[in-house]
Parts: structure tokens; C-alpha cells; sequence
């Protein structure tokens, strides 16, 4: 207790030295934990995966489509309960800057794969009658300010024109791990419609298959039924768990993954800089105190107990501080990125690495000084009294 | 007003050796950041920027944006084909390069993962299109066959796209029988073979893109006004230079955007660090500072020195940054641009404006962090600092 004291008496002596090292410590902590919580956004599509559905896509590669009559073939594979399937509609709204996923997806089939998306019955009657409507996710529809009833017009990239559509239902996730920046619209008015306008017969396709199957082991036995059904077709097929295929994407942009969570360990070590920089100082200033503990009989584990735990009181304050800070900024900057991250939480994890981190900044900063100063003779610290 | 002389300074960071290689050292990473974040948005920038040639001309489908959403049919490009303003080669053919795009899946040669790669079906009138595309191993691909040429990048990234290997997609074999280097620029990441055999293979009816050049630079504005006119055609129609320019936008900003925010977060902690060695500094040396006043140097003098030692230490630590930035130089990278749902390969790139952005960031960050503690110095009365002395 009486160290305890000691330590808290020592580290704030120097109060702005003190205050200013610590408020290094919270921005890094904070930054670091916000880091690690922008790369598990990343992943957040990965987490939010069932691992009984399959997805099934041209082997070419995802721009190239599959045809209708694929679905009643993946039906009467063995192992699969249920198949739907969705094309990436890929419009503008208003303008380039506002991207969030739309799918065009077989509406009564695909909402029985996705049980996650919770909507009320009365909204999900409307979009199953209204060809030309859309049901949205909770998030996106509270950052454009959405209400059942709205038009909502796109313009399209891949499908040429602008096409309105009509706001039938918000679907709320069943947990925070469900997205809810998705819209989705009725794969039928969609290749009806593009058939009308463009006259092409491209439109009998669709972009993806999702695959029901039985139970999550059979995965594998299943996957590889289907792309042997497939083999040497027109359409060739690539079929893996919806896991694996959100991996890809994530995958894609592992260069920037890599670098923001190199990143996020380069603000640790700068603040470990900036901490033994302080440490270091504190030490040399209280040299001949440290000599003086010596001639009264203090062993030297005692001084090197006394730099580590003012370090590590200093490292944990300003750690702790920025723990707390990290959540609501979190939450800020969720809020204004709005759909770009569809889910945004600082993990436990995340929480648990910060300590980890504010813990080992501490250490380290107090490594150099309390080796240093344990070795001190008596009488030259002594002399610095004078 | 005299001054104090730049030794002094200079000898006092000396003298507190490991604060100011600690300080300095901070702040180098905060700069090494803040510089390599610069050199990767240039990086890409002018990878995508130098792909297009100033008197070409690109077009696609109205309000597809990027390559792989177009489709330009048959009859069209025919109609566009014979429109003014088109230069013709020494054969007295008009150079327009009618081009299927698509991605395909192919796995990385480091960790097996699958990315996009762009594959292009083209003929001569392309490659005359791009002086800058030179096969340097093997050779170029024979009209009429499943053979085809990998950019550099492609060839040494992607497993199967290396001279003489085989590539399987759209149900057949395709023999890479040349490499290609395209001077750094996006057709790096690409894989070219014949338009016709391509648009059998993947049984797509309709071209992607279409390039050609223009007979004069002012032609741009005639042939514009040609396709507009026409209601059959519904096309766009951008300079070269402008489509890649447009089409690195998304990514090279979000890159910036995220790497200058981070930097500003993160010299916070190297300002405050500057700060505690700077407030340390002026606390050892009160009584120097009284006898340095008691001397005859006036207040901002002090202010001066104290500034111009913070800005030293600072600026020890931009170059030693920057250095190691540029370092960075030789290390080629590749990603995925969200826009065109493709793989692209760059490199780090040193600009002089990036270096002088740097140094001045790095400044910045001594002056705020050393100007209060100079302040106070300044500030000090002869009669106290002389009592501490």
C-alpha cells in the first residue's frame, strides 16, 4: 500500500510531464484500438456468415453469370434443402459517393436463406406483391433517412437507365453481426425489365447461387457434387462455403489490410518512444534520490520496482483512459462513415490487446532507466546531492 | 538583435544524446508514415495516369464507368469506325482497337489466394494503339489461336501466367507465349490475347471498350459531337489520359484520406513527445538561460534558439523518415481497386513535392511542440534564472 502511495506521489511530481505523456498514451491507445476495429469491420462480412449456406458462382470468375436453369439442377442435388440466388445490381444513387450493396435476388427463396434479416410481416407481404419493390437494412436506411413508402431511384451501371424503385420494408438484424447497408430487389423485375429495355437475351442469367444444404459438415461432399454437375457445361461452376467466399473478398485488399494493422503496432512504438524518453528523464533527475534509498539500505530491486511501477501506473492511467475514449469515438466514426462499414464494434479482443499494449509500453519504457539506475554506486549518485 | 549562435543548438540536442534519439525517433516513424502514405496514392496515380496516351480516345457503354461493365455491340462499333477524326497507320487502316474485357479468377503465386485479373482480347491495331507495351520474353500471340501475352506483373504474380505456362478459363487451354512491360503502367497487371478468340471463348457477342486515336487533338470535340448526335450509338466518349486518371480516384483518395488522418492522430503523440524533451530542456537550463540573458541576448532570442532547437530535432527526424521512405521505392505492391474490381500492381513513388510536404510536416510538428516550452524559456526573469544557476 505504502508503495502503492509512493508511486502514484512519484509519478505525478512532474504534473505536465506526466499529463503530457499520458495524453500520447491515450491517442494511442485509442488509435490503435480503432485501427484493429477498421480491419475486423473488414472481416465483419466473414463473421456474418452461415456455415450452411454454400455459394455457387461461374468458375471464370464473379462478373460472369450463370443461367437460370441451373436452379432446378442444384434442387435435386443430394445434401442441398434450399437454393436461391441474387445478381449485384451495381447502381448509383444520386451520386457516385453514396456506394452500398444492392442485389436483385429471387425474393420468397432468398429471404428463407437469410432467417437473419428480421422484418415485420405486414412489410415483407408488401415487397413479395410489389414487383418493383425493395426492402433495405435498418443502417441504410437511416443514412439516407428512409421510410417505408419512399422511391428510391438508381441509375444503373450494368443495367443501362434509371430505374425507381419503392421502399416496402426495413429489416432489422438479428445481432449486431448482421449486415443492414444491403438493399434488395426482385430478381424478376429486374430481368424483366432489362429484357424490355435492351432486348438481350443476356438476361436469363444470374450473377450468384445460394445453397441451403443440411448440415454444415456435408459442405465440402456438396460443394464438389455440384461443380462435378457442372463440369465441362457451357457454365462451369465454383462452389464454396459463403465463409470462404467472403475471404476472397477481404482477400482482395489484404495489401491495405496488412499495412493499417503494421500501422496500428508503428503508433505503439512511438509512443514507446515517447514513454521511455519520460521515463529516462524522471530517471536521471532523481538520481541521487535513488542513491540516497541506497545508503539507507534499500536493496536495488526496490529502485527498480519503484521505475516500473511509476511506469506502468503512468502506462496504465493513460491505457485505461484511451480504452474508455475508444468506444464512443468508435461509435462517432461509425456513425459517420454510415454504410461504408456495415458493422463497426470494438471486439473484446480489441480491448484486450490495448491493455496488453499499454502494459508493454510500460515495461519497456522502464526497462532501460531501472537497469541503469540499479547499478548506480552510492557515492557517485550522493555526489549529485551537492 | 543578436542571435545565438546555431552550435550552441545544435550541441545541446548532442549532449542529451538518448532523449533526442528517442524524440527524434518518433518522430521519424510519424513522418516514415505520413511519406509512404503520400508515395502509395502518387504510386497508383501515376501508374493509372500513365496508361492512357494523350491523342487516344476510349469509349464505352453511357453510364458504365469502368470496362468491365460495358458492352459496345458489333453494329455500333462498325458505325463509330467510320466516323471523321480517326487516324489511320501506315497501312491506311484506321486505328480503332475494338476490345473484350473481362475479369477472370486466378490464384497468387505467394499464398494461393484468388484475385481478378483483367483480361484483354486485342489485336496489333491495339498494341500500335500503346507505344508503350513492348513483349521483352517470348513473343506476341498469333492471331486466330488460344494463345496469349502476360503483363509483367500478372507473369510474376499470378501462378500458371509465366512464359511458356498454361492458364485454364472459359473452357480451354491458353499458352502464355510472351511477357510483356508496358513501363509501369496498369497494362502491367493485365493478360492480352485475341478479341475474336476471346469473345468465342467466354461467349460474350459484344466488345468492351474502344480505343482509337485521333488524327488531331482537336478532333476530340467533332467526334463527340458525332456520337451524341447519333441516338443509336449511346455512348461515352473520354480521353484516354482522363478514363485512367478517373479510374484511380476512389482508390488513391481513400488511401490519402485514411493515411492523413492517421498521421494527424498519430503526431499528436510525437508532438507531445517534442514537447516533454523540449520542457525538459528548458528546465535543466534555467540557469544558462539567465546568464545567456544577463549577457545581453534579448527575449526572443531565447524564444529563437529554443524554436530552432525543436525544429532541428524535428527536422532529424523528417530526414531520417524520409530516408527510410524512400527506401520503400523498391518494393512493388499490388491490390485490388475497388473500381474496376481488378488486381493492380505500383510502386511507392518520391516526388519532390512528396519530399518537401514531408519535411514541412515534420517542421510543423517541432514548431507546435516547441513553442510553448520556448515561450516559458523566453519568458523566464534574469534574476530567477540566475538563482538557479
Amino acid at each position: 500500500m505504502f508503495l502503492l502511495r509512493l508511486l502514484f506521489k512519484n509519478a505525478f511530481r512532474h504534473r505536465l510531464r506526466t499529463v503530457l505523456t499520458m495524453v500520447g498514451l491515450v491517442v494511442a491507445i485509442c488509435a490503435f484500438g480503432l485501427l484493429r476495429t477498421i480491419i475486423d469491420a473488414w472481416y465483419a462480412g466473414v463473421e456474418g456468415t452461415s456455415s450452411t449456406r454454400l455459394i455457387t458462382r461461374n468458375s471464370i470468375s464473379l462478373t460472369f453469370p450463370l443461367p437460370l436453369s441451373y436452379a432446378d439442377r442444384l434442387r435435386s442435388v443430394e445434401g442441398v434443402t434450399g437454393v436461391s440466388w441474387s445478381n449485384w445490381f451495381g447502381g448509383v444513387y444520386i451520386t457516385e459517393r453514396n456506394f452500398f450493396p444492392q442485389f436483385a435476388v429471387d425474393a420468397p427463396s432468398y429471404l428463407a436463406l437469410y432467417p437473419e434479416y428480421v422484418l415485420k410481416d405486414d412489410e415483407k407481404k408488401a415487397f413479395l406483391l410489389d414487383r418493383q419493390g425493395v426492402i433495405v437494412g435498418r443502417k441504410l436506411a437511416d443514412t439516407y433517412a428512409w421510410k417505408v413508402g419512399d422511391q428510391i431511384p438508381l441509375r444503373g451501371t450494368i443495367y443501362p437507365g434509371t430505374w425507381v424503385f419503392n421502399l416496402r420494408g426495413i429489416w432489422d438484424g438479428v445481432d449486431a453481426k448482421t449486415d443492414e447497408s444491403q438493399l434488395l430487389m426482385h430478381w424478376q423485375y429486374l430481368s424483366e425489365t432489362a429484357r424490355k429495355r435492351l432486348g438481350r437475351s443476356m438476361v436469363d442469367y444470374v450473377g450468384v447461387y445460394v445453397v441451403r444444404i443440411d448440415q454444415p459438415d456435408n459442405a465440402p461432399l456438396v460443394s464438389e457434387r455440384i461443380d462435378t454437375l457442372f463440369k465441362n457445361s457451357l457454365g462451369e461452376t465454383l462452389t464454396e462455403t459463403e465463409k470462404a467466399f467472403q475471404l476472397g473478398f477481404v482477400s482482395m485488399s489484404e495489401t491495405i489490410l496488412v499495412a493499417i494493422s503494421a500501422v496500428s503496432l508503428v503508433i505503439v512504438v512511438i509512443i514507446m518512444a515517447v514513454m521511455a524518453n519520460t521515463m529516462s528523464m524522471t530517471a536521471r533527475e532523481r538520481l541521487s534520490e535513488y542513491a540516497t534509498l541506497k545508503a539507507l539500505g534499500f536493496p536495488p530491486g526496490f529502485i527498480v520496482k519503484l521505475l516500473f511501477g511509476e511506469s506502468l501506473v503512468i502506462a496504465l492511467l493513460g491505457g485505461g483512459l484511451g480504452m474508455a475514449l475508444t468506444l464512443p469515438i468508435a461509435a462517432a466514426f461509425a456513425k459517420s462513415v454510415g454504410t461504408l462499414f456495415p458493422v463497426f464494434l470494438v471486439s473484446d479482443l480489441t480491448m484486450a490487446l490495448q491493455l496488453a499494449a499499454s502494459v508493454v509500453v510500460g515495461l519497456v519504457a522502464a526497462a532501460w532507466p531501472a537497469w541503469k539506475m540499479s547499478r548506480i554506486s552510492i557515492v557517485n549518485g550522493l555526489r549529485h546531492v551537492a | 538583435m543578436k542571435a545565438i549562435p546555431l552550435s550552441y543548438i545544435a550541441r545541446n540536442l548532442w549532449v542529451r544524446r538518448v532523449t533526442t534519439l528517442l524524440t527524434a525517433g518518433g518522430m521519424a516513424l510519424v513522418v516514415f508514415v505520413f511519406a509512404t502514405v503520400l508515395m502509395m496514392g502518387e504510386g497508383i496515380r501515376a501508374t493509372l495516369v500513365a496508361t492512357g496516351q494523350p491523342d487516344n480516345v476510349l469509349l464505352l457503354r453511357k453510364g458504365a464507368g469502368a470496362e468491365i461493365n460495358s458492352g459496345i455491340e458489333r453494329a455500333k462499333a462498325a458505325m463509330v469506325e467510320s466516323l471523321d477524326g480517326i487516324a489511320t497507320n501506315g497501312e491506311g487502316r484506321r486505328l480503332v482497337s475494338k476490345e473484350p474485357v473481362v475479369l477472370i479468377n486466378l490464384p497468387k503465386r505467394s499464398n494461393g489466394k484468388p484475385s481478378n485479373v483483367t483480361v484483354r482480347g486485342t489485336s496489333a491495331l491495339g498494341l500500335e494503339l500503346r507505344p508503350q507495351v513492348r513483349v521483352i520474353e517470348g513473343r506476341m500471340f498469333r492471331p486466330g489461336t488460344s494463345e496469349i501475352i502476360a503483363g509483367r506483373s500478372v507473369a510474376s504474380g499470378f501462378r500458371g501466367a509465366a512464359l511458356g505456362e498454361t492458364l485454364r478459363f472459359a473452357q480451354r487451354d491458353w499458352v502464355v507465349v510472351g511477357v510483356f512491360d508496358s513501363k509501369k503502367t496498369a497494362f502491367d497487371s493485365e493478360i492480352w490475347g485475341d478479341a475474336e478468340q476471346m469473345m468465342a471463348a467466354f461467349r460474350r457477342p459484344v466488345y468492351s471498350t474502344l480505343v482509337l486515336r485521333l488524327n488531331q487533338r482537336e478532333a476530340l470535340a467533332g467526334l463527340k459531337a458525332a456520337i451524341e448526335a447519333d441516338p443509336r450509338l449511346q455512348l461515352d466518349v473520354k480521353p484516354e489520359t482522363q478514363f485512367y486518371a478517373e479510374q484511380s480516384e476512389a482508390l488513391a483518395t481513400f488511401i490519402r484520406i485514411l493515411g492523413l488522418s492517421l498521421s494527424v492522430i498519430f503526431s499528436i503523440g510525437a508532438i507531445v513527445g517534442a514537447m516533454i524533451t523540449m520542457f525538459a530542456a528548458v528546465a535543466q537550463r534555467v540557469g544558462e538561460i539567465g546568464t545567456l540573458r544577463a549577457l545581453g541576448f534579448r527575449r526572443g532570442a531565447v524564444l529563437v534558439a529554443f524554436l530552432a532547437e525543436s525544429l532541428l530535432l524535428s527536422l532529424v527526424g523528417g530526414v531520417v523518415g524520409l530516408a527510410a521512405a524512400s527506401g520503400m521505392q523498391a518494393v512493388d505492391i499490388s491490390t485490388t481497386n475497388f473500381q474496376t474490381f481488378s488486381e493492380i500492381a505500383f510502386q511507392f513513388r518520391l516526388t519532390p513535392a512528396i519530399a518537401a510536404q514531408t519535411l514541412l510536416f515534420a517542421l510543423a510538428m517541432g514548431f507546435v511542440g516547441g513553442f510553448i516550452p520556448a515561450w516559458r524559456a523566453a519568458r523566464l526573469k534574469i534574476v530567477d534564472g540566475l538563482r538557479a544557476a
